[in-house]
Protein backbone atom coordinates (compact mmCIF):
# COMPACT_ATOMS: atom_id res chain seq x y z
CA UNK A 1 0.00 0.00 0.00
CA UNK A 2 3.38 2.38 0.76
CA UNK A 3 4.13 1.27 -2.38
CA UNK A 4 3.91 4.38 -4.62
CA UNK A 5 4.86 6.44 -1.82
CA UNK A 6 8.89 5.73 -1.78
CA UNK A 7 10.90 7.10 1.56
CA UNK A 8 14.34 8.33 0.66
CA UNK A 9 16.76 7.26 3.53
CA UNK A 10 19.09 10.42 2.25
CA UNK A 11 17.04 13.84 0.43
CA UNK A 12 17.23 14.00 -3.15
CA UNK A 13 20.42 15.77 -4.44
CA UNK A 14 19.07 18.78 -6.68
CA UNK A 15 21.08 20.06 -9.67
CA UNK A 16 23.79 22.40 -8.62
CA UNK A 17 22.50 25.55 -9.79
CA UNK A 18 24.89 26.79 -12.52
CA UNK A 19 27.75 29.23 -11.75
CA UNK A 20 26.30 32.99 -11.69
CA UNK A 21 28.68 35.15 -13.51
CA UNK A 22 28.86 38.40 -14.34
CA UNK A 23 27.67 39.24 -17.91
CA UNK A 24 29.02 42.43 -18.12
CA UNK A 25 32.23 41.34 -17.41
CA UNK A 26 32.29 37.98 -19.82
CA UNK A 27 30.99 39.77 -22.84
CA UNK A 28 32.56 43.01 -22.49
CA UNK A 29 29.41 45.24 -22.40
CA UNK A 30 30.61 48.57 -20.69
CA UNK A 31 27.61 50.40 -21.06
CA UNK A 32 24.00 49.85 -19.70
CA UNK A 33 21.74 51.63 -22.03
CA UNK A 34 18.57 53.02 -20.05
CA UNK A 35 16.23 52.89 -23.45
CA UNK A 36 17.12 49.27 -24.02
CA UNK A 37 14.01 48.13 -22.30
CA UNK A 38 14.74 44.41 -23.57
CA UNK A 39 17.77 45.09 -22.53
CA UNK A 40 17.25 45.86 -18.90
CA UNK A 41 13.58 43.19 -18.26
CA UNK A 42 16.36 40.46 -17.71
CA UNK A 43 16.69 42.37 -14.25
CA UNK A 44 13.42 43.33 -13.47
CA UNK A 45 10.88 40.53 -11.70
CA UNK A 46 6.76 40.14 -12.70
CA UNK A 47 6.40 42.79 -10.42
CA UNK A 48 8.78 45.45 -12.39
CA UNK A 49 11.41 45.01 -8.83
CA UNK A 50 14.77 44.99 -9.64
CA UNK A 51 16.70 41.87 -9.11
CA UNK A 52 19.14 41.60 -6.08
CA UNK A 53 22.91 41.12 -6.91
CA UNK A 54 23.09 37.60 -5.57
CA UNK A 55 20.20 36.84 -8.48
CA UNK A 56 21.00 38.33 -11.19
CA UNK A 57 24.72 37.41 -10.74
CA UNK A 58 26.12 41.14 -11.41
CA UNK A 59 29.43 42.75 -10.25
CA UNK A 60 28.59 45.16 -7.72
CA UNK A 61 30.20 48.45 -10.31
CA UNK A 62 27.44 46.90 -13.08
CA UNK A 63 24.87 46.30 -10.58
CA UNK A 64 24.99 50.25 -9.20
CA UNK A 65 24.91 50.73 -13.58
CA UNK A 66 21.98 48.45 -14.03
CA UNK A 67 19.99 49.92 -11.35
CA UNK A 68 20.99 53.48 -12.74
CA UNK A 69 19.93 52.60 -15.95
CA UNK A 70 16.47 50.75 -14.65
CA UNK A 71 15.59 54.66 -12.78
CA UNK A 72 16.47 56.55 -16.00
CA UNK A 73 14.02 53.92 -17.93
CA UNK A 74 11.22 54.25 -15.11
CA UNK A 75 11.67 58.20 -15.18
CA UNK A 76 10.95 58.35 -18.93
CA UNK A 77 7.89 55.64 -18.44
CA UNK A 78 10.05 52.92 -20.77
CA UNK A 79 9.35 50.49 -17.92
CA UNK A 80 6.46 50.53 -14.96
CA UNK A 81 7.56 51.25 -11.31
CA UNK A 82 5.12 48.75 -10.36
CA UNK A 83 2.80 45.87 -12.39
CA UNK A 84 1.97 42.64 -12.46
CA UNK A 85 3.00 40.21 -14.81
CA UNK A 86 5.26 42.37 -16.59
CA UNK A 87 6.92 40.07 -18.85
CA UNK B 1 32.24 70.30 -24.58
CA UNK B 2 30.34 67.17 -23.14
CA UNK B 3 28.24 65.06 -24.77
CA UNK B 4 24.87 64.93 -23.98
CA UNK B 5 21.66 62.86 -24.47
CA UNK B 6 18.18 64.30 -24.31
CA UNK B 7 15.07 62.32 -24.04
CA UNK B 8 11.54 64.28 -24.53
CA UNK B 9 8.11 62.94 -24.81
CA UNK B 10 5.78 64.67 -26.16
CA UNK B 11 2.07 64.75 -25.59
CA UNK B 12 0.57 62.40 -28.65
CA UNK B 13 -1.83 64.88 -29.95
CA UNK B 14 0.72 66.50 -31.48
CA UNK B 15 0.69 66.40 -35.43
CA UNK B 16 3.56 65.41 -37.53
CA UNK B 17 4.92 68.42 -38.56
CA UNK B 18 4.08 70.03 -34.97
CA UNK B 19 6.44 67.49 -33.72
CA UNK B 20 9.23 67.93 -36.45
CA UNK B 21 9.00 71.93 -35.84
CA UNK B 22 8.83 71.16 -32.34
CA UNK B 23 12.49 69.22 -32.82
CA UNK B 24 14.07 71.66 -35.00
CA UNK B 25 13.12 74.39 -32.57
CA UNK B 26 14.77 72.71 -29.66
CA UNK B 27 17.50 71.80 -32.35
CA UNK B 28 18.38 75.36 -33.55
CA UNK B 29 18.20 76.57 -29.58
CA UNK B 30 21.11 74.16 -29.24
CA UNK B 31 23.27 75.08 -32.39
CA UNK B 32 22.41 78.81 -31.76
CA UNK B 33 24.11 78.21 -28.38
CA UNK B 34 27.53 76.79 -29.59
CA UNK B 35 25.88 73.47 -29.39
CA UNK B 36 26.39 70.54 -32.08
CA UNK B 37 24.04 67.87 -32.61
CA UNK B 38 25.31 64.64 -32.97
CA UNK B 39 22.11 62.84 -33.94
CA UNK B 40 18.43 63.15 -33.38
CA UNK B 41 16.27 59.87 -33.11
CA UNK B 42 12.71 60.10 -32.89
CA UNK B 43 11.08 57.15 -31.69
CA UNK B 44 7.41 58.33 -32.79
CA UNK B 45 4.25 57.26 -30.97
CA UNK B 46 4.76 55.00 -28.12
CA UNK B 47 2.72 53.65 -25.36
CA UNK B 48 4.09 54.77 -21.80
CA UNK B 49 4.67 52.34 -19.08
CA UNK B 50 2.41 53.91 -16.63
CA UNK B 51 0.17 57.07 -17.34
CA UNK B 52 1.75 60.83 -17.17
CA UNK B 53 -0.59 63.61 -17.11
CA UNK B 54 -3.77 61.28 -17.58
CA UNK B 55 -2.13 60.48 -21.02
CA UNK B 56 -1.14 56.74 -21.40
CA UNK B 57 0.56 57.64 -25.18
CA UNK B 58 3.61 59.41 -26.12
CA UNK B 59 5.68 61.06 -28.63
CA UNK B 60 9.37 60.27 -27.87
CA UNK B 61 12.22 61.99 -29.25
CA UNK B 62 16.42 61.87 -28.75
CA UNK B 63 18.71 63.67 -29.58
CA UNK B 64 22.56 63.36 -28.56
CA UNK B 65 24.91 66.30 -28.88
CA UNK B 66 27.91 68.19 -27.82
CA UNK B 67 27.46 70.88 -25.78
CA UNK B 68 29.38 73.50 -22.83
CA UNK B 69 27.94 72.88 -19.64
CA UNK B 70 26.08 75.70 -19.27
CA UNK B 71 23.93 75.04 -22.04
CA UNK B 72 21.46 72.65 -20.27
CA UNK B 73 20.19 75.13 -17.92
CA UNK B 74 18.91 77.45 -20.27
CA UNK B 75 17.59 74.48 -22.35
CA UNK B 76 16.31 72.77 -19.71
CA UNK B 77 14.08 76.35 -19.19
CA UNK B 78 12.92 76.40 -22.62
CA UNK B 79 11.62 72.33 -21.91
CA UNK B 80 9.56 73.49 -18.62
CA UNK B 81 8.23 76.38 -20.64
CA UNK B 82 7.11 74.24 -23.83
CA UNK B 83 3.21 72.57 -22.68
CA UNK B 84 3.62 70.07 -25.70
CA UNK B 85 6.70 68.78 -23.57
CA UNK B 86 5.21 66.10 -21.23
CA UNK B 87 8.70 65.00 -19.91
CA UNK B 88 12.12 65.40 -20.53
CA UNK B 89 15.94 64.13 -19.28
CA UNK B 90 19.32 64.77 -20.14
CA UNK B 91 21.80 62.64 -19.19
CA UNK B 92 25.29 63.10 -19.62
CA UNK B 93 26.97 60.59 -21.38
CA UNK B 94 30.73 59.45 -20.71
CA UNK B 95 33.03 57.58 -22.93
CA UNK B 96 31.91 54.22 -23.07
CA UNK B 97 27.92 55.74 -23.85
CA UNK B 98 29.25 57.53 -27.05
CA UNK B 99 31.19 54.69 -28.17
CA UNK B 100 27.85 52.74 -27.77
CA UNK B 101 25.61 55.44 -29.10
CA UNK B 102 28.12 55.28 -32.14
CA UNK B 103 28.18 51.50 -32.83
CA UNK B 104 24.44 51.17 -31.64
CA UNK B 105 23.94 53.73 -34.89
CA UNK B 106 26.08 52.62 -37.77
CA UNK B 107 25.13 48.58 -37.95
CA UNK B 108 25.20 47.45 -34.06
CA UNK B 109 26.46 45.08 -32.74
CA UNK B 110 28.20 42.57 -34.73
CA UNK B 111 27.14 39.28 -32.35
CA UNK B 112 23.84 39.71 -30.18
CA UNK B 113 26.32 39.82 -27.21
CA UNK B 114 23.30 40.47 -24.45
CA UNK B 115 23.16 36.74 -24.30
CA UNK B 116 21.32 34.95 -21.66
CA UNK B 117 23.43 34.95 -18.31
Amino acid sequence: MARNEIKYLTAMKQEKPRKKFCRFQKYGIKYVDYKDVEFLKKFINEQGKMLPRRLSGNSLKYQRKVSDAVKKARQMALLPYVTDLLK
Amino acid sequence: MNNYELMVIFTPVLSDEEFKNAQKKFSSFITDHAGEIVASNPWGLKSLAYPVQKKTTGIYWILEYKSASDLNEKLKIQLLRDEQVMRHMMTKLDKNAVEYNHVKRNGGFPKHDKTEA
